[in-house]
């Protein structure tokens, strides 16, 4: 084995990935959901968690097999991402139980109080006319309620965390909408190559599939309605796509200083060779109609890895099967990789596990990642009617081959660019 | 190689107004200038003085778009590149970076109420709930609520689009908001962001969060460091927005621009909250940012029993030369925006030559402590 360098072509510290954790809607761990996704399997099913009468949409990957007390989005977020978190740390066999040597960097989905926590505390103020903000003050203040404080703040999912698995220093909540879990990785990225840590746990979760966040994104008409069979609504890059569907689960990645990962005699599974990012001031839900600036964050990750577009083997597409989002995200590649996009391998796990949001950068990293070590790419299921208009090499059955660097992508409302470039090997 | 981080820019609005003179005033006043002991009864608030919001967001459009707690955001945030001298610099402001720390946007508390009147004597409360929420809720209210869409509202009204990131978690997202920001100009990962929060107390659904825990002051405004009688304690909210132009010493030099003040590393911490807790992490933190004798200590104590007594107790011990002033006595407390506004007011301080060493103190109502060291240039 050759002798690895420990620092990048920059000059700066090398960041290793050495441990991975996953839930999706397909299972839980890394074993269960790469052979469902190698399988093209789908995790999208009709919801059960709550009533779906009168919704265009009814249908999600719904994480159905971690439970909690209440079923409310802080609490499921947490627990995905305490799952995810626990296994990444494992493989990584970093640090003691307890106790992770090194910083939290954590994309979790805003918080609020959620209907039935309302509709609690209605009934509680005894009010027997019109319910007012007034009454759920009143019905606040006896007292009875008061563990919901902590429930709906928005650092208490971050602080749970840092308890549990002991990490050090004040943890990071973030969002940058759909690309929240790439960003988190940004971060710990960063704070590795400053020397400020040479460990940092990064997550994204999501356990947000509730009635009022389904409804907001469906009164955006961001979601797919095409509800039978469930399976086969996600259909990136399809010409018949009709929109996203609504993904839960958590992806979790021990980042470590490559130099530290090797003194201790870690497994080192790949590396995180590049970052980009770009915000876009067009639209609050478009991208910038000549895609400049998603395709300046593909741009800025490859530069920020000191590689050039023919050293990508494949593509993580964002792939949400919105119209908007597919046509905007092929022409950002058609313009990095030029002709040869026609042949580069590109596929959306959001096919198959939906968009799972705030998650889903950190899910489809270690999908990537996956795909490096395997040398297989998961497909596109759905993938029966192209786009005439979307000339990408869509994998639409699982491929195997060798993949050294993979390009993932994330895009997210609010102008919201952000990209990874993972390797096999230091650039 | 570490480099200077300098401010540059300030854009301040609170119940004391808007800018940074207006702010000075009222520093030494004693107490915030708006106290609003009505309008949410029992609870007192800050409230803004209305803004002339057109100055700074010229479209009405982009007006509609937001909530009240974007507006202000995005309002002291071009009073920031304003005062930085960036607002007409197109260039710069497409490279420059944006972290901003904030939580989520109000409620339609009609919409709320409605339904969970309409609740109470639904056959199907699930299906109820449904048709009701397709059906009222304003399809753009999500994008008005969202947490990272102040920092896209910020990127459509004003240019600044290098790239965002928003940071969540009450207080310590704005005391870590300003640490990150900090280290990644001081290790030349970039060169120029602009970095703040906002805050929007003048809203109901929050105090329904707050009340439970019982962190909410249900009483007239005292001063924060003397709410430790029975019954006393808790936070007055107040709305806030304040946003710092942070560079490299370089980059500042190289266009020419006014330098107001420097802002160290900051430091912060989690601890476990036992008693003395929040004593100790503040004297470890205070050695972290290397505090020999700071003229002046901004607190950003929220009133919350125990934790608040302790910050003053500590602070008596470790900075006794020191003039002690809590945000919360200027312009209520404000979560997120704590830290940014702490720290701005800081630089106005230093700029106008009325101290050379500020502290801000950070200690979260639940979580997270955090220092910020702001000095002459």
């Amino acid at each position: 084995m050759t002798k690895q360098p420990l620092r990048d072509a920059k000059g700066r510290p090398l960041v290793a990935v050495t441990g991975l954790g996953i839930v999706t809607s397909l299972g839980q761990g890394q074993a269960d959901n790469w052979a469902a996704l190698t399988a093209g399997r789908s995790g999208i099913h009709a919801i059960k968690r709550f009533s779906t009468k009168g919704l265009r949409t009814r249908i999600a990957g719904t994480v159905d097999f971690l439970d909690t007390d209440p079923v409310v989005a802080p609490a499921l977020s947490q627990r995905f991402a305490e799952e995810a978190a626990e296994e990444a740390i494992a493989q990584a066999g970093i640090g003691s139980a307890g106790n992770f040597p090194g910083a939290l960097f954590i994309a979790v989905p805003p918080v609020e109080m959620e209907w039935p926590q309302r509709h609690a505390l209605a009934e509680a103020s005894g009010q027997d006319g019109p319910i007012t903000y007034t009454d759920l003050q009143r019905a606040a203040a006896s007292r009875r309620f008061d563990a919901w404080h902590d429930l709906f703040i928005f650092g208490s999912v971050a602080d749970h965390i840092a308890d549990r698995l002991g990490t050090k220093g004040s943890p990071i909540s973030l969002s940058t909408a759909c690309s929240s879990g790439a960003t988190a990785i940004q971060l710990g990225v960063e704070a590795i190559r400053r020397g400020e840590v040479t460990a940092a746990l990064c997550i994204g979760t999501d356990g947000s599939v509730n009635p009022e966040s389904l409804i907001r994104f469906s009164l955006l008409s961001a979601l797919s309605t095409q509800n039978d069979p469930p399976e086969a609504a996600s259909k990136p890059f399809s010409k018949n796509r009709d929109g996203f569907v609504m993904g839960e689960g958590a992806g979790a990645l021990v980042l470590e200083d490559a130099e530290s990962a090797r003194a201790r005699g870690a497994t080192i599974l790949g590396y995180v060779l590049g970052c980009g990012e770009k915000g876009d001031g067009f639209h609050r839900t478009r991208s910038s109609p000549d895609g400049a600036p998603g395709i300046a964050a593909i741009r800025a990750a490859l530069d920020d890895a000191s590689l050039t577009p023919d050293a990508i083997d494949t593509i993580n597409a964002h792939g949400t099967s919105t119209p908007e989002n597919d046509k905007m995200e092929a022409m950002g590649c058609a313009a990095v990789f030029g002709e040869r996009i026609g042949r580069l391998p590109i596929s959306s796990n959001k096919s198959m596990i939906g968009h799972t949001l705030t998650a889903a950068g950190a899910i489809e990293a270690v999908v990537s990642l996956l795909t490096i070590t395997h040398g297989r790419i998961p497909p596109t299921i759905n993938y029966a009617v192209p786009d005439p208009a979307i000339p990408l090499n869509v994998v639409a059955e699982a491929r195997d081959m060798r993949v050294g660097r993979v390009l993932s992508n994330s895009f997210g409302f609010g102008g919201q660019n952000t990209c990874l470039v993972l390797g096999d090997e230091p650039a | 190689m570490s480099q200077d981080v300098v401010v540059t820019g300030l854009g301040l609005v609170s119940c004391a107004g808007e800018g940074i003179g207006a702010h000075l005033a009222a520093l030494e006043a004693g107490a915030p200038a708006r106290t609003d002991t009505e309008r949410f009864a029992p609870y007192t608030v800050h409230p803004v003085p209305p803004l002339a919001l057109d100055g700074q967001i010229p479209k009405k459009s982009d007006q509609r778009q937001m909530e009240p707690w974007q507006r202000l955001g995005v309002y002291a945030a071009g009073l920031a590149l304003d005062s930085a001298g960036v607002n007409a610099d197109a260039a710069l402001k497409s490279a420059m970076h944006l972290v901003v720390a904030c939580g989520g946007g109000e409620r339609d508390t009609a919409v709320d109420g409605a339904i969970l009147t309409g609740l109470r004597d639904a056959a199907d409360p699930g299906a109820y709930l449904n048709e009701h929420l397709l059906n009222d809720l304003r399809p753009t209210l999500f994008l008005a609520q969202l947490s990272n869409l102040l920092a896209g509202n910020i990127a459509i009204v004003h240019g600044v689009t290098g790239a965002s990131r928003t940071f969540m978690g009450e207080e310590a997202a704005g005391t870590d908001a300003l640490r990150i920001a900090q280290a990644r100009i001081a290790s030349g990962q970039v060169e120029c962001m602009l970095v703040g929060g906002s805050y929007s107390a003048e809203r109901p659904d929050v105090m329904v969060v707050h009340e439970m825990g019982g962190y909410l002051r249900a009483k007239p405004f005292r001063p924060v460091f003397s709410r430790d009688g029975e019954g006393e304690a808790g936070f007055i909210l107040g709305s806030a927005a304040a946003f710092l132009v942070l560079e490299s010493v370089a980059h500042a030099r190289s266009r020419g621009a006014t330098i107001l003040a420097r802002l160290a590393p900051v430091a912060s911490d989690r601890t476990r909250r036992e008693p003395g807790a929040v004593a100790r992490s503040l004297e470890h933190l205070w050695q972290q940012v290397d505090l020999p004798a700071p003229d002046r200590v901004l607190s950003g104590a929220t009133g919350v029993g125990g934790i608040t007594a302790e910050e003053g107790e500590a602070l008596a011990r470790i900075a006794p030369e020191a003039g002690i002033t809590a945000l919360g006595d200027v312009i209520g407390h404000s979560l997120e925006v704590t830290a940014p506004f702490g720290a701005a007011l800081a630089a106005g301080l230093v700029a106008a030559g009325k101290a050379r060493d500020v502290a801000v103190t950070i200690v979260g109502h639940r979580r997270g402590e955090g220092m910020i060291r702001v000095t002459a240039a």
